[in-house]
């Protein structure tokens, strides 16, 4: 008998906020307010927050959907009306659920979007995503605000331009139209000043992997702490108080030397230190980060979560510059940067977090982050001589998720780090 | 100049040589002369040409080049075209070529842009990004700003002045170049036997990696053929090719949809050369300007264009029924993201208006068409044999 998931107080406290935004959710019919579908990368939680709208995110329902067992239905259902096996699993769950009825992860059917927001940042398939969404909800405005990509490593002032004109000239607009509220600038003002100091807390939380052993696991547990940022909640004193909790939880750990809180009780032994590449796979979450601390292995950092806004290289919110604020943040998106970048990024965080390896999980259906993988992964084990593990998953396709082969894997790679660190130790001097 | 079957003889050369000899023959003949490499869909070729370069179309290795390295760069999930791209950029076909252009078409290619800096492959690499805001004030300024930045690499070398004279001219000599080639296709919608697509994909093919002024006199001499060959009817059905717009079926594959019983009256195969519809203002003092708003306003649809303020569906529609066609093959490269996640959007909406189509996925490597030339056979034979006339359809 599988035991039961032993939870923190910080998921307990997240927990709520989302059964919260979801209840509300079901009474926009009674309350009036505005309901607008978006993405997670380059989500816009302030603006939507300014004209008091309700966020859904598509990806979020379908990483859900996974983990309640019910994506493998939807996709089926979205393939019987001509979408392919090989594309996205978050589009074709998402369109599944909708043909099955827009029942959400609380049980209760999601409103209709009044606006959707195609915000999005760093990859391509959310733009045909929400063609495709356009076609089932005829009635919805749609909005696009088109993110240029860091292709030289760098926000350009004209590019954050192009981003403020689209947000003053056709976003705002729009939601002034739809949501009948007129902007409020200092209103996003004061809501930009809570994803300022969330950000803060966010940069110290996930640099607490620093600590050996390290009191969190930022992969498996670190999904979770991103997501008040990651669905709606960024610009909220609640989510501010969320994170402050949180980081005093963690350092409560680190003052009593603790390891992460795995879903069977705190990690006894920390082998290995990782970093891992890519996102996580939902269907078989549980059995897959079992993987993981079954084998003493702790994942330090992780680019996924970074995926909602990456805060680690000193970028935040910028009051004062609310719409620049919020274009810079899309741009600053993980999988809105170049590879080079992210090969700098990742190897920071292995240095700075002195991992042992580099673990990239491959997503089948997520050419965003999986195209240059393979690249990234030769380059960071050629400059810092870390070992490097590959794996192969998918995001909701639980038909793309091998347990044995991910299993047998994992065990050569953390066989291979354990004869490093024997090696490693036996060539140390005597002290 | 050739007759017209010495033309596409040597047409069949020059737009598969993957070592890209007249490209690089054109280079070495002047000084301080550039030659950028530009991927899949399009780009406007007028700058490079203005600016002293000449763009060349890389389309990958198709099924000529065996893939060994670009293997390893890429999952078995991920399209053919990067990996064949890498291959022949790592076995140096791309040696003298000075920077690489990767429009804004998907995850994949952009990511790609990404490698070739890593492998530090070419002096300058340039994402390019094409706006998806409209707005000629918005998305146009932003795109003009993208165009500068590819002058200002390719000046850097050249040390031309890129006048508004000197573009209107590149402008003109592309217009001349859109219209030979729409121009064969209106012939060949009607008398689709006197160039077979074929032949048609090497003419424009080739193109693309020889300079405008000799790819022009190129069709000026297909187009008098055309118009002038009487050629011998067979008995197929017309259809339009939609969805080969990145990734390039073998030339093998594209012969056996004809061979199957179609004629092909329109097509996105090379969809670059054909994206700009009608003509480019040449008079503007401006004219970056006037490209932006091309490309803002007289694009083709493609399936890497934002659209839901001119729907796809009803513009391959109209391409259908202005071309008098009985159908449509959606031909998508593996993997292919946007053209597969378009497919139910054509699809649901051709069930709705009454549109045949059929569907099949293709790698630029393969040569085996046995299964792919039965299920067009099929297609054609039952419109031959089953169906109603198109006119009776409700094709608005």
């Amino acid at each position: 008998m599988a035991q039961e998931a032993q939870k923190e107080k910080s998921m307990v406290l997240q927990k709520e906020m989302v059964e919260g935004l979801f209840n509300e959710l079901t009474k926009v019919k009674e309350t009036g307010k505005k309901v607008c579908y978006t993405f997670v990368p380059g989500n816009l939680s302030e603006l939507i927050r300014t004209f008091d709208m309700l966020p859904v995110y598509p990806e979020i329902n379908a990483l859900q959907s996974a983990m309640r067992k019910l994506s493998g239905g939807y996709i089926k259902e979205a393939e019987k009306h001509a979408h392919s096996e090989d594309v996205c699993t978050y589009v074709k769950c998402d369109v599944g659920m909708m043909l099955k009825g827009n029942i959400g992860p609380t049980g209760q059917k999601l409103p209709d979007p009044d606006i959707l927001l195609l915000s999005y940042t760093g990859c391509f398939t959310f733009m045909k995503w929400f063609e495709t969404l356009k076609r089932e909800y005829p009635d919805a405005r749609v909005i696009m605000l088109h993110t240029p990509y860091q292709e030289n490593g760098k926000m350009t002032p004209e590019m954050i331009q192009y981003m403020v004109k689209q947000l003053q000239e056709e976003v705002i607009p729009v939601m002034e139209e739809v949501s009948g509220v007129k902007y409020d600038e200092t209103k996003l003002k004061s809501i930009l000043k809570h994803s300022k100091e969330a950000g803060d807390w966010i940069a110290r939380i996930f640099d607490t992997t620093k600590h050996k052993p390290s009191p969190i696991d930022a992969y498996f547990a670190g999904v979770y702490y991103i997501g008040p940022i990651n669905i709606g909640f960024r610009g909220t004193p609640e989510a501010v108080e969320y994170y402050k909790e949180l980081y005093n939880e963690i350092m409560d750990r680190v003052k009593k030397g603790l390891g992460p809180i795995t879903p069977e009780g705190e990690m006894k032994e920390e082998k290995y230190r990782l970093v891992v590449e890519g996102p996580p796979n939902w269907t078989n979450f549980r059995e897959f980060w079992k993987i993981f601390y079954d084998m003493g292995a702790v994942i330090v950092a992780s680019s996924y979560t970074k995926v909602g806004g990456v805060y680690d290289m000193g970028w935040r919110h910028d009051p004062e510059r609310p719409l620049e604020a919020l274009a810079e943040y899309c741009m600053n998106c993980y999988t809105n940067l170049n590879l080079p970048q992210r090969i700098e990024l990742l190897s920071k965080c292995i240095t700075d977090y002195k991992a042992d390896g580099y673990v990239t999980n491959s997503i089948k259906s997520c050419n965003s982050f999986s195209a240059g993988q393979l690249a990234m992964m030769r380059e960071i084990e050629d400059k810092l001589e870390v070992p490097v593990g590959f794996i192969e998953s998918d995001l909701v396709d639980p038909r793309y998720f091998s347990y044995s082969n991910i299993k047998n894997r994992l065990e050569s790679y953390f066989q291979m780090l354990s004869q490093r660190k024997l090696i490693g130790s036996e060539k140390e001097p005597a002290v | 100049m050739k007759n017209p079957a010495e033309i596409i003889a040597q047409c069949r050369i020059d737009s598969f040589d993957l070592s890209y000899t007249k490209a690089k023959a054109w280079k070495s003949a002047g000084k301080n002369r550039v030659l950028i490499g530009y991927m899949p869909i399009y780009f406007p070729r007028e700058i490079a040409h203005a600016a002293g370069a000449l763009p060349v179309a890389i389309f990958g290795g198709g099924d000529r080049k065996q893939i060994i390295k670009g293997d390893a760069f890429y999952q078995s999930y991920i399209c053919h075209i990067p990996r064949s791209i890498i291959e022949l950029a790592l076995d140096n076909h791309f040696e003298g070529f000075d920077g690489f252009i990767f429009p804004s078409i998907c995850d994949v290619i952009r990511n790609l842009s990404g490698i070739f800096r890593q492998q530090k492959i070419g002096s300058f690499i340039k994402y390019f990004d094409f706006p998806q805001n409209f707005s000629p004030s918005i998305g146009g300024t932003f795109y003009q700003q993208e165009m500068q930045h590819v002058i200002d690499y390719i000046t850097a070398i050249t040390g031309i002045e890129v006048t508004a004279e000197r573009l209107n001219h590149s402008i003109a000599l592309y217009n001349k170049n859109r219209q030979l080639i729409e121009g064969i296709y209106k012939v060949r919608q009607d008398y689709p036997w006197r160039l077979t697509m074929e032949e048609l994909y090497h003419v424009i093919r080739a193109g693309t990696v020889m300079p405008v002024e000799d790819h022009n006199e190129i069709l000026e001499e297909i187009y008098t053929y055309v118009q002038n060959t009487a050629g011998t009817p067979q008995d197929k059905v017309k259809v339009v090719i939609s969805g080969a717009f990145c990734e390039q079926p073998a030339v093998g594959l594209i012969k056996a949809i004809e061979e199957a019983g179609c004629y092909v009256v329109d097509d996105d195969y090379q969809l670059g050369s054909r994206m700009i519809t009608g003509d480019i203002d040449t008079t503007s003092d401006r004219p970056l300007e006037a490209l932006a708003n091309a490309f803002l306003k007289q694009s083709q649809y493609s399936s890497s264009i934002y659209d839901v303020h001119d729907p796809k569906e009803f513009r391959l529609a109209k391409i259908v029924k202005d071309r008098g066609a009985d159908g449509v093959i959606f031909a998508s490269a593996s993997f292919c993201d946007p053209s597969l996640l378009d497919a139910p959007i054509f699809q649901n909406a051709f069930n709705k208006m009454g549109i045949r189509y059929i569907a099949f996925q293709f790698s630029e490597n393969i040569n085996q068409y046995k299964v792919i030339k039965e299920q067009v056979g099929a297609f054609s034979d039952s419109i031959k044999l089953w169906e109603p006339e198109p006119d009776t359809l409700a094709v608005k």
